[in-house]
């Protein structure tokens, strides 16, 4: 089991122990509509060879958090506060001239939409080609060669040919086999992919998913899985963050939160989803309402508006702001109902219904 | 319902005469042409290659398959915003495959379809009254104010603000303005909706309420729906039958509980075993077979069973034979050699690989890509679908 979480991740001078620590992260974007508070205090670890997924939905702040490790935000358009401590190095306030050289080389990126971003100009073999001697001073022939042995290694039939052909001349899930090639082209320890599936087949899903189980295991990378499809966090993730309104909800083994959630928005996402693996149900039970404007937080619960458990805690969900509080030694959670009053509710009222 | 079965010559399909739509051995080709001034067709895409089904009144079909199957293809084709190449499509007893557009009007009102987008899918300069208020303005019968009242209690009925008939698409979330393209495709009480991914944009707990409105609707109104997606859990859903469609042919169709607890098309034998399950053990429980290589090309299919590239069963037989659709119970056809007989989510924890693509098969389809890349693919303008306030296609 990985330790996700130690309570010293709130206590920003305590020195970092895992491979990957973001503590107490805030992205915040001025807009002429106020603040966007996009992520609002987020903590996690991660260990090499370990896959932390973080699920929740669209506008939650995944994506923010992503690009904040990688250094990614305009320092004018972006307030970026908090820690994120990479292999013991300490990256925010770093310029982007001192995050450069970690970009692509200890951490690497796959994005969710692999033709906007492969350039439609270059063939696929020149962007790995360059990707790669950006941070090895080879020469181009013996990048092309890397180039080759990693499309192969992705599993591109014929890579030594298909290395000259343009982005459009490939398939959606070749596409993304492409992007994962670049991606570890120079042997990243941290692996950042970002709804790396959502636009791919369940069929080619399959094989990508595979495949990154594969690479993870031969190269002992630390993986951050963004995506929003809780099937794809059970089957590849050893840790889950669930975010709602840019904080960690719950966060604990994957195990802890598929067998014993214990926040209302998690059992809402479970019990919306119609599940091929238990009898149909007749009606799908969703979470009412939509999802808050992250300029204007709800008081209180930032799920309160939407959360039909409010009445079994009272007004506390409506004035004051649960902390994401330890329920064991992985797993927290961030809710008024007292630890031994959700677990009933998850064992008695809603996973016999799932 | 009494349903009495005929037997067309060259399938083996039963078929229901009194269903509320027919669709009979339909094809959707677009041709690929080459030169300039002299064009010539250098080829064909078959996106629908042949396509056999019936949908009762109020009953709820649902047609799965990887991207670029088909799906979208065969619903505008029903729906006629595309023509139909070949085959034969009986809408509520009527044989509409050569109807014009001025014949399909009268029409629309009980045909309507809901797309996938609902970002795009909306005039973004048009409010929601004007949206939703649409077909009753292309029917002409109705004056403003009672189209406004109709429009309202739509929006209510639909889990919209009445008031809201006045604001802008761009001022309502994924999930809202799917609601509002509910909203404008039932006002005509139509007999059919063509839902092509009506939920595939949106977050799962949004997706849910969806799914729940589309359903009550149903009851409300017997409102009969194809419902196309790719997303495997919802289908199961929905549905009271589901279509599985490979390469522009369906591959297996059966009621909802057949297919899913004892499918037998190889094809959807792995589209089930590939669906990630919410539940991190269930990996080690079930059997899991790994197709290899994308979809072929639609340009150039596989000779005899169009899946035997990809197929673990696949046999010489299926390289040169097409299997033709059968019925092996009631109700459950499928259109394969070797039906498979083992249950689904199977025990073991194994994987079951599919064949590695050969040289030939790799060259064949880089000609497709050279074919489709040098000559022009000709897109089919959908004009009818701005009268009716249906959305361009985005694809
Ligand atoms: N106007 C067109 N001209 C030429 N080819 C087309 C046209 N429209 C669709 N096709 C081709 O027909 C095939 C089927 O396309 P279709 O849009 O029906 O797929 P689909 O099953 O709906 O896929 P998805 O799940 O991605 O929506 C594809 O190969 C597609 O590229
Ligand atoms: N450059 C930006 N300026 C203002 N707001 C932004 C910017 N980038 C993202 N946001 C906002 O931050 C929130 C979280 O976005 P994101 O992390 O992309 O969500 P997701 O969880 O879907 O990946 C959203 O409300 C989004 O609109
Ligand atoms: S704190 Fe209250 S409103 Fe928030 S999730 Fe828990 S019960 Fe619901
Ligand atoms: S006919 Fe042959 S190739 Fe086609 S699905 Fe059946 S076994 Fe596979
Ligand atoms: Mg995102
Ligand atoms: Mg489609």
């Amino acid at each position: 089991m990985t330790q996700t979480i130690d309570s010293s991740a709130s206590l920003p001078s305590a020195p970092p122990t895992s491979f990957l620590e973001v503590r107490d992260l805030h992205v915040t974007f001025p807009t002429d509509d106020g603040m966007v508070r996009s992520v609002d205090g987020l903590s996690f670890k991660v260990e090499r060879g370990k896959t932390m997924g973080i699920v929740g939905e669209s506008g939650s702040g995944k994506s923010v958090t992503s690009q904040a490790i990688l250094g990614l935000h305009n320092s004018t358009r972006a307030q970026v506060s908090g820690q994120i401590w990479l292999d013991g190095e300490e990256l925010v306030g770093k310029s982007s001239e001192e995050i450069r050289p970690l970009r692509g080389n200890k951490m690497a990126m796959i994005f969710q939409d692999p033709l906007s971003s492969l350039h439609p100009f270059y063939t696929i073999g020149d962007q790995i080609v360059e990707a790669y001697r950006v941070h090895n001073k080879v020469s181009k022939d013996v990048a092309k060669k890397r180039a080759i042995e990693m499309l192969d290694r992705v599993g591109i039939p014929n890579a030594a040919k298909r290395v000259d052909d343009y982005p459009h001349q490939f398939s959606g899930g070749m596409r993304q086999r492409v992007m994962i090639a670049m991606a570890l082209v120079c042997d990243p320890q941290l692996l950042i992919a970002d709804e790396p599936t959502t636009a791919l087949d369940v069929t080619v899903q399959a094989q990508i998913l595979d495949l990154m189980r594969d690479l993870q295991k031969e190269f002992n990378s630390a993986i951050i899985l963004i995506t929003h499809d809780l099937g794809v966090v059970a089957e590849i993730a050893d840790d889950v963050t669930v975010m709602y309104g840019g904080r960690a909800v719950e966060q604990g083994s994957v195990r802890d939160v598929f067998y014993s959630p214990q926040m209302p928005y998690t059992w809402g996402l479970l019990a919306s989803m119609p599940r091929l693996d238990r009898d149909r149900k007749g009606r799908l039970d969703p979470i009412p309402g939509n999802p808050p404007s992250l300029i204007n937080l709800p008081n209180g619960c930032v799920f309160s508006p939407r959360c039909v458990y409010r009445d079994r805690v009272g007004a506390a969900c409506v004035t004051d702001r649960p902390d994401l509080t330890p329920v064991s030694d992985t797993h927290r959670v961030r809710c008024h109902i007292p630890a031994e009053q959700s677990q009933r509710i998850w064992l008695n009222e809603l996973n016999p219904n799932l | 319902m009494t349903i009495t079965t005929s037997t067309e010559s060259g399938t083996g399909v039963p078929l229901r005469p009194d269903a509320l739509l027919q669709v009979r051995n339909l094809r959707k080709h677009f041709p690929i042409t080459q030169g300039i001034l002299f064009k010539r067709q250098v080829g064909a895409v078959k996106a629908v290659d042949g396509i056999t089904f019936d949908i009762a009144n109020g009953e709820t079909l649902g047609l799965v398959g990887e991207s670029g199957c088909g799906k979208s293809t065969a619903g505008r084709t029903i729906a006629k915003l595309l023509e139909p190449t070949s085959g034969n499509i009986i809408f509520n007893g009527a044989d509409i495959t050569g109807y014009s557009r001025s014949q399909m009007r009268p029409l629309r009102s009980e045909m309507q379809m809901i797309f996938q987008d609902p970002f795009s899918s909306l005039n973004p300069r048009h409010t929601v009254g004007t949206i939703v208020g649409a077909p009753y303005r292309v029917q002409g019968s109705l004056s403003d104010k009672d189209i406004k009242t109709r429009v309202q209690g739509l929006l209510e009925r639909v889990g919209l603000n009445p008031e809201h008939y006045n604001r802008y698409p761009h001022e309502f979330s994924g999930g809202q303005r799917q609601r509002i393209g509910v909203a404008r495709a039932i006002a005509l009480q139509p007999k059919l909706i063509i839902c092509d991914e009506p939920v595939s944009a949106l977050d799962v707990s949004i997706q849910a309420q969806v799914v729940n409105l589309l359903e009550d609707l149903q009851s409300e109104f017997g409102i009969a729906y194809i419902f196309v997606a790719h997303d495997l859990s919802v289908v199961r859903h929905i549905s009271d039958r589901v279509a599985v469609m490979y390469l522009g042919q369906i591959m297996e169709l059966a009621d909802r509980d057949t297919l899913y607890s004892q499918p037998r098309h190889p094809y959807t034998h792995s589209l089930l075993s590939a669906v990630p399950l919410p539940d991190p053990d269930s990996g080690s429980r079930r059997e899991r077979i790994l197709l290899t290589g994308d979809l072929p090309s639609p340009i150039n299919p596989p000779s005899g069973c169009v899946f035997h590239t990809r197929c673990w069963k696949a046999q010489d037989r299926c390289k040169v034979e097409v299997p033709l659709v059968r019925e092996i119970s009631a109700g459950h056809q499928i259109a394969c050699h070797f039906p498979e007989d083992r249950p689904v989510f199977g025990q073991g924890g194994q994987t079951i690989h599919g064949p590695a693509p050969t040289d030939q098969e790799l060259a064949a389809q880089e000609r497709d890509r050279d074919l489709a890349r040098g000559g022009a693919v000709t897109g089919e303008n959908i004009a009818h679908e701005t009268e009716l306030g249906w959305q361009k296609r985005q694809d």
